[in-house]
């Protein structure tokens, strides 16, 4: 097949006052999609997905992790939404950074499966894999802010990979 | 593009302008599970691009297992090994495997429907002077059961990579396993 250039910016949204959620509704077709997040709060919190706006009990994910001191693994089950870290957070003062990768999204075939890097520098760092228990394609994200409200100056980007 | 690193000089010639957007990530191509099969390799890999990248979904017939990679089909003992750190949801490993032929890149499973995911990068691929080290971030989460797992592999070869074969660890990957080969610009 031939070569093609991808890693195409989908859309981006800076806040401009603090809000409890982000959602991106067109996502284009790709075949796997990245979101990139640096997250200020109003207090101390973290960043959950929710596909499709799905509230049902579909997401799991599994953790591992670091706090400057201990290394640790964790597991959530049959949530309403999936976290996308566990001990990093954000602050009304610190900037939690998340990467995301959602695979294969837009299949009808199979559950999805994203990976999520997060991490804040005097805090903690996570790794995990999360598991969205439907075989619809993803047509929406909707990304969470639990504990705190996302703060002003908050960026969400997501970018579409497309493969040959 | 050519015609984008043309304009890219064009500006720099003249010192003034934005320079246009050069497209430094491609795709070289993807492989998607028709048939199940044990082994699939991404051969005539060019070697204009800094870095590769892999990005997979993956399931393999033979329960809880993980992909094998292979460097230009070379399957010396002596010439792999592999670090992780893995997290299974409750303890987390730190482990070292030495002179296993491969490296250690997806995790993944049988169960049906739910596919690992693997995200693995190829540093450096086509340098002549250094060993090639391999970044794998890889898990499977089963609601209940699963791992995530950070890595680095090492080749202990100067040769320039040409060739990368994913090999099911037992069993055959099972339809809908799919890989996709991105060359990264440096």
């Amino acid at each position: 097949m031939p070569a093609g250039s991808t890693y195409t910016p989908i859309a981006t949204t800076t806040l401009g006052s603090a809000q409890s959620s982000v959602t991106f509704s067109s996502l284009g077709s790709y075949t796997d999609l990245k979101l990139i997040m640096d997250v200020l709060g109003s207090g101390t919190g973290y960043v959950s997905l929710r596909f499709n706006s799905d509230t049902g009990t579909n997401y799991s994910l599994t953790r591992v992790g670091g706090n400057g001191s201990t290394a640790s693994s964790n597991r959530a089950t049959s949530q309403t939404s999936l976290d996308l870290s566990w001990s990093a957070a954000y602050t009304s003062s610190g900037r939690l950074l998340e990467t995301v990768d959602i695979m294969n999204y837009g299949n009808s075939t199979t559950y999805k499966t994203l990976l999520s890097r997060a991490g804040k520098a005097d805090n903690a760092v996570d790794a995990i894999v999360g598991l969205w228990r439907s075989t619809s394609a993803v047509t929406s994200i909707t990304l969470l802010a639990q504990s705190a409200n996302f703060a002003s100056t908050s960026t969400f980007t997501l970018y579409g990979i497309a493969s040959a | 593009m050519w015609w984008a690193r043309l304009l890219n000089q064009i500006a720099a010639i003249h010192g003034t302008g934005t320079p246009a957007v050069t497209n430094s990530y491609e795709s070289i191509a993807t492989v998607t599970i028709g048939t199940a099969q044990s082994t699939i390799t991404f051969s005539s890999i060019p070697s204009t691009f800094k870095h590769l990248q892999v990005r997979g979904i993956l399931q393999i017939s033979g329960g809880d297992t993980e992909a094998k990679l292979t460097l230009n089909g070379d399957s010396t003992s002596s010439n792999y090994a592999t670090h992780q750190l893995l997290g299974d949801g409750s303890t987390t490993y730190g482990l070292a495997t030495a002179n296993s032929g491969f490296i250690k890149t997806g995790i993944t499973n049988s169960t049906a429907n739910i596919f690992g995911a693997m995200v693995v990068d190829i540093l450096d691929y086509a340098n002549t002077s250094k060993n090639k080290t391999v970044r794998t971030l890889t898990g499977i989460d089963l609601n209940g059961n699963g791992n995530i797992r950070l890595a680095s592999g090492f080749w202990n070869s100067t040769t320039a990579t040409t060739s990368l074969t994913f090999t099911a660890s037992s069993g055959n990957f099972n339809q809908y396993s799919s890989f996709a080969l991105y060359g990264i610009k440096g």
